[in-house]
């Protein structure tokens, strides 16, 4: 087909033990935005891969504009017109912009006219950035605009976007899909993978699912529903988490006045914090990444003290105990980072529930570990949560993201706290999983937990939280009933679109 | 004590031949450090350069020749260092501290025939005009090639860091090997050829202590070069004019102590060895508290292309 830009067939890749990619083949037309959708091990990173060339394919062919197309390096998919925007930033904290963008081209100009055309490209696309600055004082929004324009230079044919929605506001969402679109209309084919089915709907001409590393279908994404897509994505259909009908209690949380300074050089201070959860009540905060999401988790999980008066647990003043003493009290959290904050990714599941779970389940005695009980309470988790693991006694880091997270928010919540601080507990989790953790979540608040959810996905927010607040840089906005507010006025209490512009080339 | 026996001419020309050496070691780790390998063998690379060149140079009668054999000697095992670390995955500071090792029980073995002989050093360069003029002639323009390659070396390979591709591939590398990777960048390649670098450095500064600054071979005459100079290299910052203060600092303070101690200064003789170490270390620190410490944020960690 002449309008065929990137023609895939029959792509298969194995690892030791799994299939990633399945004789998969879709075509990619010209100008046209196509979703790669999927859970998480779907297989979707390994064809990326395999189309920038990171990866090599076992079987299979790929044609570019009709020519044989097997990049052995990502250069020469640079070199061909493939770029690529990566989930996981793939920039440098410590150069600058310019330096991250000329790491990433092929044959890049002389410093200062580097310079002049980031500012070009930035100012052409609505995507503001200063070239002299170091990539570690940026927003993650800003760290986004580095690796588009970083493609842009070059002027690619296929532009791959893995997640990129997931650190933005509503309001610098539509502008980046206003840049697509206005590449889109200059001809560029995009490939873009994302969780989030309203986006791509709204977004893509065509949608790719992949399944256990097999295609299961290519659909017009504005043609079926969300709920199709994902059970598309599942293979089965999963309940939407709903709330118990319960009555909301007493004050079990609250904050006065918190203010901390920075943890660290890329860190936020917490400026004026003031919040309070009632029993059988969820708290949402929402907010860009990077907005004091982590200072606020520790700040009430004790792993960073707070001056006197100003975190109280039940009425109790807790500011000046650690975690230990919080979580005996029945605060306990769920940080984000998986591996290295909520686990520690070499030990067993049976020794990470130990280390949250030692006093409140009582598998310490005398300073003894009860391997019986803590080898009981891991399988528990393991059962109540469906976390799908060989054994209690694999090592955290063997267990897929979901998996994991599955366990550590399973782990908290099985204990039964008085409070639950949870930051992200979705991230990076399937459909499937995510609802099963909200669910638990929801059932958690029913029976008189209040809960606090930090989280920078709206739809998950909107699901479950009973009132809203949001994060911007260190300030806390006051909470509103959730039923008030719609995306639009959340994203304004999020501080906006952050300086961004709409793109104005004329297309 | 007769301060009048200190000779300011003498004592800055001799500061820069005591501070070649650790410059050349420290210069040579800084590149290897930024690439985000910590290679604690600079002890034992520095000895063996120095075995190695004085080994050479006594049998070919020229000292040029064992420079030349001394930074390829000392850059073969630093390779080892760097199979070792780069393609088997082991441990950086265990294999670093081994290498030390190594080097230091191979020079002891290649070195026992040629104690207590001397070989010939290095010519002193007087450069013309510059060399003329008063006082400062003789303090400055008038030292033996190496001194004046050191120098060089410390401009080239700041030149390179801040100005070249290839120096910001390798930057890029040691902040973070994954994004590089991710890039298409070959993370191990760079790391070999800044361990090769660093080796050879160590084994140039090694060369020059056997060589010019002593010059003769004994059993373990670095006595712990290497170890200041891989401290330079954390304190100065990573950076390459830093590592130049540094390396000057902890020379001229050797000099001065050892003259003082000549001079029959009243302060204990401990306390004036020690010297060296302490205003060194204290200079840096203070130097280094003030700004952002800029550790190549990948050091130190394996890399795997899993993923």
């Amino acid at each position: 087909m002449a309008d065929t830009l990137l023609s895939i067939r029959g792509l298969t890749k194995a690892y030791p033990g799994v299939v990633a990619n399945d004789d998969v083949s879709f075509d990619i037309r010209k100008g046209e935005i196509h979703a790669l959708l999927g859970e998480n091990g779907a297989g979707k990173s390994t064809l990326v891969k395999m189309i920038y060339g990171l990866v090599a394919p076992d079987k299979g062919r790929m044609e570019l504009d009709g020519a044989g197309f097997a990049p052995a390096k990502p250069s020469e998919a640079r070199r061909s017109g493939v770029a690529m925007v990566f989930q996981h930033f793939s920039l440098f904290d410590a150069l600058d912009v310019a330096e991250n963008v000329a790491l990433g081209m092929e044959n890049p100009p002389k410093p200062r006219d580097l310079a002049r055309q980031i500012r070009e490209v930035s100012e052409t696309y609505g995507l503001p950035l200063d070239p002299g600055r170091t990539v570690g004082t940026l927003s993650a929004g800003e760290r986004q605009r580095v690796e588009i324009i970083r493609c842009l230079l070059q002027d690619p044919r296929l532009l791959i976007m893995d997640e990129p929605t997931s650190v933005l506001t509503p309001q610098e969402v539509e502008i980046l899909f206003e840049t697509l679109r206005k590449l889109k209309a200059e001809g560029t084919s995009i490939l873009y993978i994302s969780h989030k089915l309203e986006e791509i709907r709204a977004l893509c001409d065509h949608a790719t699912i992949l399944r256990l590393g097999k295609k299961v279908a290519t659909c017009t994404p504005s043609e079926v529903s969300a709920r199709e897509l994902a059970e598309m994505m599942v293979g089965a259909s999963f309940a939407t988490p709903e709330a118990r009908e319960h009555a909301r209690g007493e004050t079990l949380l609250r904050v006065e006045s918190l203010s901390l300074p920075a943890p660290g050089a890329f860190g936020t201070p917490l400026r004026e914090i003031a919040l309070t959860v009632h029993a059988g009540e969820v708290l949402g905060i929402g907010g860009v990444a990077g907005n004091g999401q982590d200072e606020l988790l520790a700040a009430l999980s004790g792993e960073r003290i707070s001056a006197p008066g100003t975190v109280a647990l039940k009425g109790v003043d807790v500011s000046r105990q650690g975690p230990e003493a919080r979580r005996d009290a029945g605060l306990l959290s769920g940080p984000e980072e998986r591996l290295g904050h909520a686990a520690a990714p070499d030990m067993s599941l049976i020794e990470n529930g130990i280390l949250t779970a030692a006093r409140r389940e009582g598998l310490v005695k005398s300073g003894f570990i009860n391997w019986g009980r803590s080898r009981q309470f891991a399988e528990d988790v393991i059962a109540h949560f469906d976390v799908r693991t060989p054994g209690p006694g694999t090592a955290a880091r063997a267990l897929s993201g979901g998996n994991l997270q599955k366990f550590v928010v399973g782990r908290e919540i099985l204990q039964k706290p008085d409070v639950l601080v949870l930051n992200q507990p979705t991230w990076g989790v399937d459909a499937a999983a995510a609802a099963a953790i909200r669910q638990a979540v929801l059932d958690l608040a029913a029976d008189g937990a209040a809960i606090v959810v930090i989280s920078q996905d709206l739809d998950e927010l909107m699901e479950i939280s009973d009132r809203f607040a949001a994060l911007n840089e260190g300030r806390l906005s006051p909470s509103r009933p959730v039923a008030e507010l719609d995306i639009e006025k959340i994203g304004l209490m999020m501080g906006g679109a952050h300086d961004m512009e709409v793109a104005h080339v004329d297309a | 004590m007769d301060l009048t026996s200190i000779n300011p001419v003498l004592l800055v020309a001799s500061i820069m031949v005591s501070a070649t050496p650790i410059l050349l070691a420290a210069l040579g780790e800084m590149v290897v450090e930024k690439s985000g390998v910590l290679n604690l063998g600079v002890e034992g690379m520095m000895i063996t350069g120095a075995v190695v060149g004085f080994a050479v140079a006594i049998n070919s009668g020229s000292p040029l020749l064992g420079f030349a054999a001394a930074a390829l000697a000392s850059a073969v095992l630093s390779l080892s260092f760097g199979v070792l670390t780069q393609y088997l995955l082991s441990n950086q500071v265990a294999t670093g501290l081994g290498l030390t090792l190594v080097g230091l029980g191979l020079s002891s073995l290649i070195g026992k025939p040629y104690e207590g002989m001397k070989a010939t050093t290095l010519p002193k360069l007087d450069i013309p005009m510059l060399s003329d003029i008063p006082v400062l002639g003789r303090m400055l323009f008038s030292h033996d090639i190496m001194v004046y390659f050191s120098l060089a070396l410390v401009a080239g390979v700041w030149a390179f860091l801040k100005y070249t591709r290839a120096g910001l591939i390798l930057r890029a590398v040691g902040e973070s090997h994954d994004s590089a990777h991710a890039l298409g960048y070959k993370v191990v390649r760079v790391r070999m050829l800044a361990i090769f670098f660093g080796g050879a450095c160590a084994g140039l500064g090694g060369a020059y202590l056997s060589l010019v600054r002593v010059p003769q071979w004994t059993e373990g005459m670095t006595a712990g070069a290497g170890w200041i100079a891989l401290a330079i290299v954390v304190f100065a910052s990573w950076r390459a004019g830093r590592v130049l203060i540094g390396a000057y600092l902890f020379g001229g303070v050797t000099v001065l102590q050892l003259n003082l101690q000549a001079a029959g200064a009243d302060v204990p003789v401990a306390l004036l060895s020690a010297s060296p170490y302490l205003i060194t270390i204290l200079v840096l620190v203070i130097i280094s508290a003030r700004g952002a410490h800029g550790a190549p944020a990948s050091l130190g960690r394996a890399f795997h292309a899993s993923h």
